[in-house]
């Protein structure tokens, strides 16, 4: 998956806009426990993408993420003692000894599971929809030759991944046995430094080792830079709120308590708006 | 004032002993357009190098003498420094390109100087227009083709108003079509500004017609500098090798040689030889001695009514489609015969490598099917990934490096890395070839004389030509083709859209066609020089079809 740009309101956002607002996404995501409104968090996101027309790449995202989301809840309920609701006993077992899995422990790592599938897809959601070069030019303000590096590493993947698969496609073209893997992994090595050194080359001609820092970037906010960075302000308070207000709350141990009460639903339902809200303008944006 | 200026420079890169470069003297004019033109190793790309300041800030190494770039000495600024006077290209497209979309890429050069934003903008927005890619501006390039990231990496070399473009080998990974238009567009940047430019080249037809002076390399010495039509004249004398086909064709019927396909025509029509009078003329009536040699054993036989020679390779209604994407392949059906020599031709992206891999079963076709007689041998473009063993006898027996002609007991003890390219693209034949156990029906080559000189494809056609097996070899290279092939088959879109003799299918367009060809207009099927003298002196005996191709 990689940044292409398209016809979104968040892709029309600047890049420190898209960017703080998958930030404060995954903030939320960090902060909130309860599960209604954790659930909302992680659906404002699917809906964004969907916005931002990369809905199909945060699925596959989802699909991806899925095997760690739940290998997270199956270890938090094998290793947490925690809890009073036994619902299976499993006995001695390897490795972790005498294993009751309680209630609790399996409704907090289907928690810490679907935190983690969402910051994933905040992830997946910067990915796709913010322009890494842009990102680029904001931080080599500050760090320049960190921030080409991060951006040349994005860069560099898909040229490595097409020497690797030119490497194998080679092999298999040779008749009788196959070289060794270590002899295969010192030329792919080899053929990465190769790589290294040309755009090194190609870096050092385009002035690179003279840059200068450049100057700033000035230009006016749109609705869009706008929208985005109040949405993720106000998605980051709600998230606060949540948490140390006790608007959304949440224990999971020594009983469960999980309420979907009043505020839940409304902290849910103000996430899932300030969210998705940046998204109803559309105006000048291709339908 | 020169742009250049390059005074007894002598180097020699680090861990050698024999200098890269060797009392090199000369000077660029602005606005001057210069080829430099020599065999692999003679040190044109060093001489690039030192020009852009590489040699010797980046290569480190031994370096003596003075280059001074617009007034900046090499010695005291390195390439960062002379990036704001200099713009270089290189041959891979695909390590120059270092930024995520198009607009970031041509802005790089000039953030890195730290030039306003507005300034940035419209430089951006300039060059885009200049070289027709403002449709790009926003598509990240790790999606472009190799034309297309050619291009774009040219804009970033252009877009700082540079004094002068240093290109080593630009063309050398492109298409014929992709590689006409960038030399096209050098030559308006050239027109249009005063930009100087120093383009190093091997293809010398492709672009001496554009050229104000000419420089040969041999031995890290400029041992020519001259302008194209008197550099012609000297390399008929000294360096044969180094003549484009139209100024042999030129000598052959004794014209004094001119650079480029418009004025060797104008000059044949001066010297009243009109190839236009034999145009026309049936394929089939050209020399016998010319006609393909390999293969024809089972067309003949064929015609005689015997009975007919299994294929080699055989494709049957073989189409290759992307779950989310084009059509790489669309319903292609080709045979090629036991011994028949075969190229594919198609600018990039036609699909040719796809076929080669359908034929060596490293893809499925969606629909349809692939028949061989035998084991399919394929040797991919870039040698290198074949060859992962630290000695060149881990690499192949003897029995196979001898086949591909490289002398086994000189080479066996040395790592493969430290062969010149010809001898890696040998050696990773005799990989593919094997030890003869499992002896290949076909051989199929990706692209195999990119960045090759002269001297190196004529290696390589005689070496293909002395294959038992069927050959398959996809390629740009219309002049390689003439001197190997004994059929074409002209690739657009996923499909054939000719395929025929190697004399119909190259004399007959301008893109996929050879210099004669160009020269001649097609006029009787002629492909090489020899041929085309040929066809303007028809009393003349033609010489054998398979020349040199210089």
């Amino acid at each position: 998956m990689s940044y292409r740009r398209r016809s979104s309101p968040l892709h029309s956002a600047r890049a420190g806009a898209g960017g703080s607002y998958c930030l404060g996404l995954a903030i939320a995501a960090l902060m909130i426990s309860n599960p209604l409104a954790l659930g909302a968090v992680a659906l404002a996101v699917l809906v964004a993408g969907a916005g931002a027309r990369v809905g199909r790449e945060l699925l596959r995202t989802a699909l991806v993420a899925l095997p760690l989301a739940l290998f997270i809840a199956v270890i938090n309920a094998l290793v947490t003692r925690d809890g009073l609701t036994v619902i299976v006993r499993l006995g001695d077992l390897p490795l972790v000894g005498h294993t009751d899995v309680t209630l609790e422990a399996t409704a907090y790592g289907g928690v810490l599971g679907l935190r983690a599938m969402t910051v994933i897809l905040c992830g997946a959601l910067y990915t796709a929809a913010v322009d890494p070069d842009e990102v680029l030019r904001l931080f080599r303000r500050v760090s320049f030759r960190s921030a080409l590096t991060a951006t040349l590493a994005t860069r560099m993947v898909p040229v490595l991944v097409r020497d690797s698969r030119r490497l194998a496609e080679a092999q298999r073209c040779r008749p009788g046995r196959p070289p060794s893997r270590v002899a295969l992994l010192r030329a792919a090595s080899s053929g990465m430094l190769d790589r290294a050194l040309d755009v090194a080359a190609a870096l050092e001609v385009r002035g690179y080792g003279a840059a200068r820092r450049p100057p700033r970037l000035r230009r006016p906010y749109s609705r869009h830079d706008l929208a985005f960075f109040a949405a993720a302000v106000a998605v980051v308070a709600l998230a606060v709120a949540a948490r140390f207000g006790g608007l959304a709350p949440f224990a999971a141990y020594p009983t469960l308590s999980a309420p979907a009460d009043a505020g839940a639903v409304a902290v849910s339902l103000a996430l899932l708006v300030c969210a998705l809200l940046p998204f109803a303008d559309r105006r000048g944006v291709d339908r | 004032m020169s742009v250049l200026e390059l005074e007894n420079v002598t180097y020699t890169y680090p861990g050698t002993s024999r200098p890269a470069l060797e009392n090199v003297s000369l000077g660029l004019a602005p606005g001057e357009l210069v080829v430099v033109a020599g065999a692999s190793g003679s040190g044109k790309s060093t001489l690039a190098r030192v020009a852009s300041g590489l040699v010797p800030h980046f290569h480190g190494g031994i370096f003596a003498g003075r280059a001074v770039v617009a007034g900046l000495d090499t010695r005291d600024n390195g390439p960062g420094q002379l990036a704001r006077v200099l713009g270089t290209l290189f041959q891979d497209p695909e390590t120059q390109v270092v930024m995520g979309t198009v607009r970031a890429e041509l802005s790089f050069p000039l953030e890195n100087r730290g030039q306003e934003w507005s300034a940035i903008a419209r430089a951006v927005e300039e060059t885009a227009l200049a070289l027709g890619i403002a449709h790009l501006l926003d598509r990240p390039t790790g999606e472009l083709s190799g034309g297309e990231l050619q291009r774009v990496a040219l804009g970033a070399a252009l877009a700082g108003r540079p004094q002068l473009v240093v290109l080593d080998e630009p063309t050398s990974q492109l298409d014929p079509v992709a590689g006409d238009e960038l030399i096209g567009l050098l030559r308006r940047c050239n027109e249009d500004s005063d930009t100087a430019i120093l383009l190093v080249e091997h293809r010398l037809e492709r672009c001496l017609g554009s050229a104000d002076r000419v420089l040969a390399m041999d031995g890290g010495r400029i041992v020519c500098d001259a302008s194209p039509e008197a550099f012609l004249e000297w390399a008929a004398q000294s360096a044969p090798r180094l003549q484009t086909p139209g100024a042999k064709l030129l000598g052959g019927v004794g014209l004094a040689p001119v650079a480029g396909v418009k004025r060797a025509r104008a000059a044949l029509r001066e010297a009243g030889r009109r190839a236009g009078d034999v145009a026309g003329e049936e394929v089939d009536e050209a020399p016998a001695a010319d006609r393909p040699r390999v293969g024809l054993r089972a067309r003949l036989a064929r015609r005689r009514g015997a009975p007919p020679v299994a294929p080699a390779l055989a494709f049957e209604h073989v189409w290759h489609e992307l779950r989310s994407g084009p059509t790489i392949l669309r319903d292609v059906s080709l045979q090629v015969l036991p011994g028949e020599r075969v190229a594919l031709m198609g600018r990039n992206g036609a699909g040719k490598s796809t076929l080669l891999r359908h034929a060596a079963e490293l893809m499925e076709p969606t629909r349809g099917r692939v028949r061989n007689s035998g084991r399919v041998a394929l040797l991919l473009q870039n040698p290198n990934d074949y060859l992962v063993h630290e000695l060149v006898a881990q690499e192949a027996p003897a029995s196979a490096l001898s086949a591909v002609g490289l002398a086994a007991a000189e080479l066996a003890g040395r790592h493969p890395r430290e062969l010149s390219g010809g001898e890696k693209q040998r050696l990773a034949l005799a990989v593919v070839l094997g030890d003869g156990s499992d002896p290949a029906a076909v051989v199929c080559l990706d692209e195999p004389t990119r960045g090759m000189d002269r001297d190196r494809k004529d290696e390589l056609a005689s070496l293909l030509g002395g294959l038992e097996a069927a050959v398959l070899v996809a390629t740009h290279d219309p002049e390689f083709v003439a001197a190997f092939a004994d059929r074409v088959v002209l690739l657009a879109d996923g499909a054939p859209i000719a395929d025929g003799p190697a004399r119909e299918v190259l004399a007959g367009g301008s893109y996929f066609a050879t210099e004669t060809a160009r020269i001649l207009g097609g006029a009787g099927g002629a492909l090489t020089p020899a041929e085309g003298v040929a066809v303007l002196q028809p009393t003349v005996s033609p010489a054998p079809r398979r020349e040199a191709i210089a």
